[in-house]
């Protein structure tokens, strides 16, 4: 499981933990947060359109959470379970590839 | 190899940094604060001179980086050190929670000082008191020894219960006064001390983790329930190391009270760090004189030691407690603590508050001699005088 450069995490699953000793010792984790995805916070999504895309990765080097991940063809994607919606990739977007859109919960 | 100590004569700052030297710690960063200063001087001429293998020193531009970089350090795995007094501690407030709440076993020498205004670079505890909640193991040393032992012990507590502690000494009255200190040769700190197992690693890039994850409301509540239990845990702990610390070096700290002629008393003083040193002298002194006293000196005062001090009220008729700081708004911060703690206990001594040396004021063999005849008339009365004596004030 590791959303770092060039992965993209395979079957994540909201981790539960249901009693004080499954918990570890020390507050760590392997994402940013422990066991809530932080794109259930999200009202408005990012599209990319791949044919705007110029794969400088300003978007990755800027995602807070961080939630945009490289893809094997070397466009990107985004990581919907951590996607804040926060709409910073897209403001960075140097060919304004991204696009905030409302998200239809 | 049987243990033969090495005799220092050094002040209570040096003994820390000797200390330092013979825990190994791999990293300390710090900032300059008197009566602090010659702590991290000292450490310094060690690595200047070669002295120190394997170690980091981090000169930073605050007190608030200061920890940070110890937690950073300490959360690879390091062994990590700091110092600091009075306002250098209060800056380092916010980065104290995250240590505790990381588990992140540092350990720190606070000299105490007074907080400012006016200000002050004198002996007062109400700077370490005042970072009572963020969840540091709090030791006060008596003397230049156990600023020394202190330090080596809290280590290996704060290593097994991955907790921070603070090993505390005196402005000036410990930091800057020379005394005989029985340093312990390094292949016996080795074996007391070995390398720190930390409970998780940064540097291990397969695995790698967030520290200081977010907790939501989900978790958030878990993980102080853990830190709650760790500072239980640790009462256990401080037992056991001072226990051992006794039996290599002959220097027991099982006790998180130190009982002084409390056997057969009437009335026993209560306090913490060098103040007790006075105190014990004076109990000598008053023996002699017929009163039946003793001293009782809080080691630890994070864990609490509830079950200690109740085992020592049950049996006496009161105690002064003497507090070299204050909580304002209420009263001496000890005094608050030792009587929540026996609240729910049969345990009832009448129980005064002694406001004694805030700001370095000078307390004497004959100011508890005074305090001891307030404490005779008030028991034989009964009842208190007043609950909270502000002794020294000019009237």
């Amino acid at each position: 499981m590791n959303t770092l450069f060039g992965e993209k995490k395979e079957g994540a699953t909201k981790i539960v933990l249901k009693s004080v000793d499954e918990y570890p010792e020390a507050p760590v984790s392997l994402g940013t947060t422990l066991s809530n995805f932080t794109g259930d916070w999200r009202t408005f999504i990012p599209v990319i359109d791949d044919d705007k895309c110029v794969k400088c990765y300003i978007c990755w080097k800027f995602c807070p959470e961080p939630a945009i991940f490289i893809r094997e063809d070397g466009y990107v994607g985004v990581d919907y379970d951590y996607c804040k919606g926060c709409g910073i990739c897209a403001n960075e977007c140097p060919t304004k590839a991204i696009t905030m859109e409302k998200e239809e919960k | 190899m049987e243990y033969k100590p090495i005799r220092k004569v050094v002040s209570g700052n040096y003994a820390a940094a000797y200390a330092v030297k013979h825990a190994r710690v791999e990293v300390v960063a710090a900032y300059p604060i008197t009566p602090q200063t010659s702590i991290i001087e000292k450490i310094a001429e060690f690595i200047a001179n070669d002295e120190i293998e394997n170690i980091q020193y981090v000169p930073v531009e605050s007190e608030h980086s200061a920890m940070a970089a110890s937690i950073g350090a300490s959360a690879t795995g390091a062994r990590a050190f700091t110092a600091t007094s009075a306002q250098g501690l209060a800056l380092m407030h916010e980065m104290l929670h995250w240590a505790a709440g990381a588990r992140l076993p540092i350990v720190m020498v606070d000299v105490n000082r007074a907080m400012a205004p006016p200000w002050s670079v004198w002996d007062d505890q109400t700077d370490s008191l005042s970072q009572r909640d963020t969840g540091w193991m709090q030791f006060y040393a008596e003397n230049n020894q156990e600023v020394y032992d202190g330090v080596l012990m809290a280590f290996k507590i704060a290593e097994t219960v991955n907790l921070p502690a603070m090993v505390i000494e005196s402005a000036f009255i410990l930091s800057h006064t020379y005394d005989v200190v029985e340093m312990i040769p390094q292949e016996l700190v080795d074996e007391f001390l070995p390398p720190r197992k930390p409970l998780y690693t940064l540097t291990d890039f397969d695995n790698p983790i967030s520290v200081g994850a977010l907790g939501t409301p989900n978790d958030y509540y878990e993980f102080r329930y853990k830190l709650a239990k760790a500072m239980e845990e640790a009462k256990k702990v401080i037992h056991e190391v001072g226990k051992e610390f006794g039996e290599r070096f002959g220097r027991d700290y099982s006790q998180m009270i130190e009982l002084y002629k409390t056997d057969d008393a009437d009335f026993v003083f209560m306090g913490m760090g060098s103040l007790m040193g006075t105190v014990k002298q004076a109990v000598d002194v008053l023996r002699e004189e017929g009163y039946k006293v003793g001293a009782a000196k809080v080691r630890w005062f994070r864990p609490f030691p509830s079950e200690e001090l109740y085992e020592l009220a049950k049996d006496v008729q009161a105690i002064a407690v003497l507090d070299r700081n204050f909580s304002f708004g209420q009263e001496g911060i000890l005094f608050n603590e030792a009587k929540g703690a026996l609240y729910n206990t049969d345990a009832k001594p009448l129980m005064k508050n002694y406001i004694v040396g805030l700001g370095g004021r000078d307390f004497t063999v004959n100011d508890v001699r005074k305090i001891a005849e307030n404490m005779k008339a008030i028991i034989d009365k009964g009842e208190l005088d007043v609950e909270v004596d502000w002794y020294h004030l000019k009237r």
